[in-house]
Order: structure tokens, then C-alpha cells, then sequence
């Protein structure tokens, strides 16, 4: 225990959670807060006011270089050559296969420069990915600066009132997946409207030794407001409420954007990408299975690994459950069958031998009101 | 908080407060600080068995699902029904939310049980 506990990296906000009182948990490698005041009471707090949440453990890895658009257009499904400078996008890193090694949002810093945010648990085999497809192309760099960044995310309505009296940077002028470069408490930042939780909101990578001092300058500037420290148990409840996929549960090795739902992902109309040519075939054959949201009828929780079953044989899994605290239903997500993945199919979920009844459900299973 | 004296305290971190053979049995505030918000308790139904040592029931919080397990042996007589609607009562209160009552087929088994004081050096 004592020796795994030491292995676990940690963020240059460690320390704070640590001296705030929240509740650790080992994620991907990382020593991270699960929970500071509980995960319904931040939950409620980010659909509500705001959160503030250290996602520092997320990767970043930066291709650069005369070829560093056909090297991103390359290892990236989606169209970057529609990525103006200054704006996001959500894309998936995909095998020969067309399926997920993980999926990721693409900055685009300069006309020859770009940001991949990754996964925690993917950085180092995400890198090495990337830098083996990107010598093939030529004439660009690719290198791993997630040391260099914190990423501190302030979700929620009251996101950008929190954040705007602590930065030059005019917010309201940033669109949705657009970001801007600015102050931030004094710590020089890239602020991108972007977020894991269905809410406006912002994610700020500062330099890491300026970590504590904006954690804390976002908490003060919202106090007032309702807004709270926030741990990942929250950040999970939140993301899957608002629909969004969790590589290594929802989308994986085994399955394609298509699979899951995301073909709008798909960049199908450049040239090539790792994985074209197999999405294309799926795409003519059809898929069979399909990743459905569901929502329970009768008392009980879905998990993770539970078996959907339809006429008592099992025909998919549940790839991600939980009651929901804002929606307060107990949802998730599924593959199942393309027959049985229109909304309104009855569905049924063996919850450790126990047949639940549920229904497929539109994603997402909640959708902020228009601001 | 305070762990009553006038009950007994399992390993398992439930607690049991036996009375003329009939037990209350919930789970101990050191319990619910680990699961965090409950959402859901699944207990038997009036009429079933259950065996010292073997889970009777299921409690989830919003992140996780763990077992309870029955501090002794016995017929279950009752359940808290309104742990149905209001299962944060075992956050808010754990030592005064009971989820079961059981007839205890032994109420010597007790002895086998932890008091305050020892579930207290337990949680160190």
C-alpha cells in the first residue's frame, strides 16, 4: 500500500487538496481528490453556481513544424484543416482499425502548431503514437509538455463570473471551444471554453508553479457565488449526464466513433487518416452495435460491466452507470444491439443477478438551457 | 463522532444494537464516511434469513456499490422503508438510521462483537 501510494504521481495541486481535506484516490497513475465536500453536493454546485477542478493529470502534447497539419490530419479523425487558429476540437486518435486508442481535443496555437490534450492514462502511449505516425510524415516535431502545464477547469454557470475578475482577457468574447491567452491571478494562461461537464465553462493551463495561487484566486472570486473545490467523482457524474464518452469505459480499442455514436467526429471528407479506409467500410456495411443511453425504470443502480439483457440473453454491456444527482435517475450507458438502440426500446440490466428493467434514452441526459 | 456504547460494532463496520432478541443493525459513521453519498439501499424482504457474516444487502453511493454484511444470524422482521426515499439518512445520521430489524437466532453471538471502545482502537 504504502509502496504504491508512493509510485502515484501527483499534481502542483497536491499539496492544497491534501491541507483542504479531500478525499485522495489512485487514477491513472495519480494520486488525485475524489471528493472535497461530497460528490452530490459538487455535482449540484457546477449545475448551480461553479466548480473548480484540478485536471492537471490530463496530457499535452504539441506538434509542431512545416508538417505538422498533415501530421495532426494524419493521427486525428477529425478535419483540422477546418480548425481555425484560436479554436478547439473534439477528435479521436484512432488504431488501423478506426477504433479508439483515445480520444482528445485539438488546439490549434499557431498556423504550424497544435495542442492534443489526452488522456491521463494514455500520455505515454499516445506519444509514442504520435511521434512514430509524425516521423513518417516529415518535417515536424512532436514533444510531451504535460509537465509543463496545470490545467485548472471552472465549470458551471457562474464559470465565467468567477473567472473574469481575475484575468485582462475578455471572456464573453471567447466562444464555445474557442480560447484566448491571458492573466490569470498574474500567471500567464491559455483560458479555452471548453470542459468535461455539460456546463459553460473554462479550463486554464497556467504554469505549474502558479498552480496554488490561481486555485485559490478562483475559489476566493467565487465564494460569494456558490462556488466550490470539486474532486473527479464529481467530474464523472457530470460528464455522464451530459452524454460525454470516458475513454477505457465508453469508447475504446474495440470500438469506432461510429460504434459509439460520434461519426460527426469523423473528418469524411479529407484525404486520409489512420483508420479511414476500415470507418468506411463499416460505414457501408452498417454498424451492429451502437452505443444507447438508458435510463432505469425500477429501483436499482447500473454499473460498469453490467450485462444488458433482451429476452433473457445477455446482448451488451454497460459501459458506464450512476444515479445522477442533479437529474436524480439512475442512467448510463450501453452497447447494444442496432436493432434495440432506438430511444424508447425497453432494455433490460442484470445488476448482479437482479433483471432491471430500463428504456434507451436519448444522449444527452442533460442539455444546459441556452445562455 | 462518538461511537454509542449501547450497541455492538462488527469489522465489517455495521453496527447492531440488540434488545429482548431483536437486533437494529445499520452501518457505523466510519462506514458511510468511506462510501460517501448513499444513493441506494437494497435490503431482503421481511421473512428472509440471514447468516452472520454474509451479506444481506447491497448500499451504494454515487461512486460505488459495497456489501453489507449481517453482524450475527437471524430473521429479518423489518426493513427501513424509508431509507427508499431518503437514503442520505445514513450520511446524516448513521447511528440512528437502522436498515434492518432481525430476530437473532443467538443472542449469545454478541460477545463475538465489538464494544465502542474496541471498534474505536479498530479505526485506529
Amino acid at each position: 500500500m504504502t509502496d504504491a501510494v508512493t509510485a502515484l504521481r501527483t499534481t502542483p495541486l497536491h499539496a492544497r487538496h491534501r491541507a483542504s481535506g479531500a478525499r485522495m484516490t489512485p487514477f491513472a497513475g495519480w494520486d488525485m481528490p475524489v471528493e472535497y465536500s461530497g460528490i452530490t453536493q459538487e455535482h449540484m454546485a457546477v449545475r448551480t453556481a461553479a466548480g473548480v477542478f484540478d485536471v492537471s493529470h490530463m496530457g499535452q502534447i504539441e506538434v509542431a513544424g512545416k508538417g505538422a497539419l498533415a501530421a495532426v490530419q494524419r493521427i486525428s479523425c477529425n478535419d483540422a484543416s477546418r480548425l481555425e487558429l484560436g479554436h478547439a476540437q473534439y477528435s479521436g486518435l484512432l488504431s488501423p482499425e478506426g477504433t479508439f486508442l483515445d480520444d482528445l481535443v485539438v488546439y490549434r496555437l499557431g498556423p504550424s502548431h497544435f495542442m492534443l490534450v489526452v488522456n491521463a492514462a494514455n500520455v505515454a502511449a499516445d506519444y509514442a503514437w504520435i511521434a512514430e505516425q509524425a516521423a513518417a510524415v516529415g518535417d515536424v516535431a512532436v514533444v510531451d509538455s504535460s509537465s509543463r502545464y496545470a490545467l485548472i477547469a471552472v465549470q458551471g454557470p457562474a464559470a465565467l463570473d468567477t473567472l473574469q475578475p481575475l484575468t485582462g482577457a475578455h471572456l464573453s468574447g471567447v466562444p464555445y471551444y474557442g480560447f484566448t491567452y491571458g492573466e490569470v491571478a498574474n500567471a500567464r494562461a491559455l483560458i479555452s471554453r471548453t470542459g468535461y461537464t455539460g456546463e459553460d465553462g473554462f479550463e486554464v493551463f497556467v504554469p505549474p508553479n502558479t498552480a496554488d495561487k490561481v486555485w485559490q484566486a478562483l475559489l476566493q472570486s467565487g465564494a460569494d457565488q456558490g462556488v466550490i473545490a470539486c474532486g473527479l467523482g464529481a467530474r464523472d457524474t457530470l460528464r455522464l449526464e451530459a452524454g460525454m464518452r470516458l475513454h477505457g469505459q465508453d469508447i475504446d480499442a474495440t470500438t469506432t466513433p461510429l460504434d459509439a455514436g460520434l461519426g460527426w467526429i469523423v473528418g469524411w471528407t479529407k484525404p486520409s487518416f489512420i483508420g479511414a479506409e476500415a470507418l468506411a467500410a463499416q460505414k457501408a456495411a452498417g454498424t451492429t452495435r451502437r452505443l444507447v443511453g438508458f435510463e432505469l425504470t425500477d429501483r436499482g443502480i447500473a454499473r460498469h460491466g453490467h450485462a444488458v439483457v433482451h429476452n433473457g440473453a445477455p446482448v451488451g454491456l454497460v459501459t458506464s452507470g450512476t444515479q445522477t444527482p442533479f437529474l436524480k435517475k439512475a442512467v448510463g450507458m450501453a452497447y447494444v444491439p442496432q436493432q434495440l438502440s432506438a430511444a424508447g426500446t425497453p432494455l433490460e440490466i442484470d445488476i448482479r443477478g437482479r433483471i432491471t428493467p430500463g428504456v434507451v434514452t436519448p444522449l444527452p441526459f442533460y442539455k444546459r438551457r441556452a445562455s | 463522532m462518538a461511537y454509542p456504547a449501547d450497541r455492538r460494532y462488527s469489522k465489517d463496520h455495521e453496527w447492531i444494537r440488540l434488545s429482548e432478541g431483536v437486533a437494529e443493525v445499520g452501518i457505523t459513521d466510519f462506514a458511510q464516511q468511506q462510501l460517501g453519498d448513499v444513493v441506494f439501499v437494497d435490503l431482503p424482504a421481511p421473512g428472509a434469513t440471514v447468516t452472520a457474516g454474509t451479506a444481506f444487502g447491497t448500499i451504494e453511493s454515487v461512486k460505488a456499490v459495497s456489501e453489507l454484511f449481517a453482524p450475527m444470524s437471524g430473521t429479518i422482521l423489518e426493513v427501513n422503508t424509508a431509507l427508499k426515499d431518503h437514503p442520505e439518512h445514513v450520511n446524516s445520521a448513521p447511528h440512528d438510521t437502522w436498515m434492518v430489524r432481525v430476530r437473532v437466532s443467538d443472542p449469545a453471538g454478541a460477545e463475538g462483537l465489538l464494544d465502542a471502545a474496541q471498534y474505536e482502537a479498530l479505526l485506529g
